[in-house]
């Protein structure tokens, strides 16, 4: 689908590394070329046509991601990425909130940016960090959500999609008990929210976080999404230009109105403006449509490995593009070092959630994570170059 | 040496690698090297007596290149003094990066050395070599 678009897919590789990060069309590199070439100046600053060209731009691009979630425009905020985003909801708005003995609760197949930022503030704010379990596909229930929930519960905080079993939370209805028991939401978006339709109004969760490098934007932009009522709490963690209104002495600093309050200093102008030709691309072909599309090749890829004895799939379940196995007496990084003498682009390792491996009972696993413009006939190839052992260990040195 | 001679050097190393265990190591210096750009994660454990390694055995998770590289490392150093070992990291480390080296006592660890082509295997050749120059410099002070 689409591959003519995608300047990187002339080289001969077969890439199925997405959840790493995604390939860039022309359309939103030309996009941030554009900016280069031809209206390169500050955005706020609009003293000059470029310049105000550069703000329309720039604020267009927050409109255009607004409605991808549809969330309002003052509620969107563009950061480096999810990290970023993450960070300032949990340094910038829970720290200020949260008391000793509150607890929190993520899982252990969360990614490290949804995990030690809440270590950190375990250590500095003496909050409790609670798992809740997993059950046999690694997934998470409203009865394990249920059990581990507690009156001293007052942040969940979760990926909508995991970034190594692919499964995909129940938000709505977690945002609803959430709710229900004065708790707050935080979903992960980092690896749903280029793949699925998100819609943060009817999920109602209070915070998300995700980053346009894995939707065919480029890298060091990502958005934190809050509900207004919340992020007007949130502190900003940087202070600087752009972000404050008036200032003449240490009791007389006014900030600006959200969202530009939580943007200090010059934003990545030339990023937020490749963001958002990511996003008109995005919606050309339809978000639902990706989606689709993604399930249909997963689907043929696991029941192509699933015929393969030495294959071990850790999750041949849930609706998206990610699937992890491991091969019998194979080290994960030699598949994929043997896959590199091919041109295919696979990550090998635990993904950046170390503590999943005390639930999958493996360390490190070979990950091919799909996008839209994959297709059947590089997975056969894929499929082929995994069927046979021998071959892999011939050839992995 | 031609490629399929090297491999067979590597894989047996891989598939046979010399005092991969943790058993036996009261007493033995512990060192862990791991890989930023990769899962390579070895635990080296040393034993030196009047300057000279006496044992060196490791344990961990690692690639073929990496684990083969360690037990060839391992059989090239046992019974050689410190300084001798040192000068073996330096032998092979010049072998990795294009300059001159002596190719007569690298033994097996001669197989690597057209390693300096391939980058992203070039830190899991080097990684026991890290770890045990580690202990060795701390040793000598």
């Amino acid at each position: 689908m689409n591959r003519n678009d995608f300047p990187m897919l002339n080289q001969n590789i077969i890439y199925f590394d997405n959840g790493a990060t995604t390939l860039k069309p022309k359309c939103v590199i030309d996009a941030m070329s554009d900016y280069y070439t031809n209206y390169s100046a500050n955005a706020h600053r609009g003293d000059y046509d470029i310049s105000y060209k550069v703000d329309v731009a720039y604020e267009n691009a927050r409109k255009n991601v607004a409605e991808f979630i549809n969330a309002d425009r003052e509620e969107v905020v563009f950061t480096s990425g999810t990290t970023e985003s993450l960070n300032m909801i949990v340094s910038g708005f829970f720290a200020n909130l949260l008391e000793p003995g509150d607890e929190v609760l993520i899982t252990r197949s969360e990614h490290a940016s949804n995990v030690l930022p809440w270590f950190r503030l375990a250590k500095t704010n003496g909050i409790i960090i609670k798992y809740i379990e997993l059950n046999d596909h690694y997934e998470v229930t409203m009865e394990s959500l249920l059990s581990s929930f507690t009156n001293r519960t007052k942040v969940v905080s979760l990926a909508h999609a995991t970034n190594v079993v692919g499964d995909v939370r129940p938000i709505k209805e977690i945002a609803k008990f959430v709710h229900a028991n004065d708790a707050f939401l935080v979903v992960d978006g980092a690896q749903s929210v280029p793949h699925m339709k998100t819609d943060v109004k009817y999920l109602d969760c209070d915070f998300l976080a995700f980053s346009l490098h894995k939707m065919c934007g480029p890298t060091g932009v990502g958005v934190l999404y809050g509900k207004k009522e919340l992020l007007e709490s949130l502190i900003p963690t940087n202070l600087g230009g752009g972000m404050n209104e008036s200032f003449d002495s240490i009791d007389e600093v006014v900030l600006k109105e959200l969202p530009l309050r939580l943007e200090a200093g010059t934003q990545n102008i030339a990023g937020v403006i490749g963001a958002s030709s990511a996003i008109d691309y995005l919606n050309s072909i339809g978000i639902d449509n990706i989606h689709a599309r993604e399930v249909e090749l997963k689907n043929y890829l696991v029941s192509k490995l699933e015929r393969i004895d030495h294959v071990n799939i850790v999750n041949p379940y849930g609706e998206s593009g990610i699937v992890a196995f491991t091969v019998d007496d194979v080290f994960a990084q030699d598949v994929a070092y043997y896959l590199n003498k091919y041109h295919i682009c696979v990550r090998a390792g635990n993904h950046c959630a170390k503590i999943l491996k005390n639930e999958i009972g493996v360390k490190n696993t070979v990950r091919i994570s799909l996008y839209f413009y994959n297709t059947k006939e590089e997975i056969d190839k894929l499929v082929s170059l995994l069927s046979d052992k021998e071959r892999i260990i011939r050839e992995m040195i | 040496m031609d490629n399929n001679m090297k491999r067979e050097i590597i894989l047996d190393n891989y598939s046979h690698p010399t005092n991969k265990t943790s058993d036996g190591t009261e007493g033995y210096i512990k060192v862990n090297s791991n890989s930023e750009s990769c899962i390579d994660n070895i635990d080296l454990y040393i034993k030196i007596e009047d300057n000279i390694i006496k044992d060196i055995k490791f344990d961990g998770e690692a690639c073929a290149i990496s684990t083969a590289s360690t037990s060839i490392m391992i059989k090239n150093m046992i019974g050689s003094t410190i300084d001798e070992a040192m000068s073996m990291i330096e032998n092979f480390d010049n072998m990795l990066n294009e300059r001159e080296y002596d190719d007569t006592n690298l033994n097996e660890a001669i197989v690597f050395d057209e390693t300096y082509k391939q980058g992203n295997r070039k830190t899991c050749v080097t990684l026991p070599y890290t770890g045990i120059k580690k202990v060795l410099e701390s040793y000598k002070k």
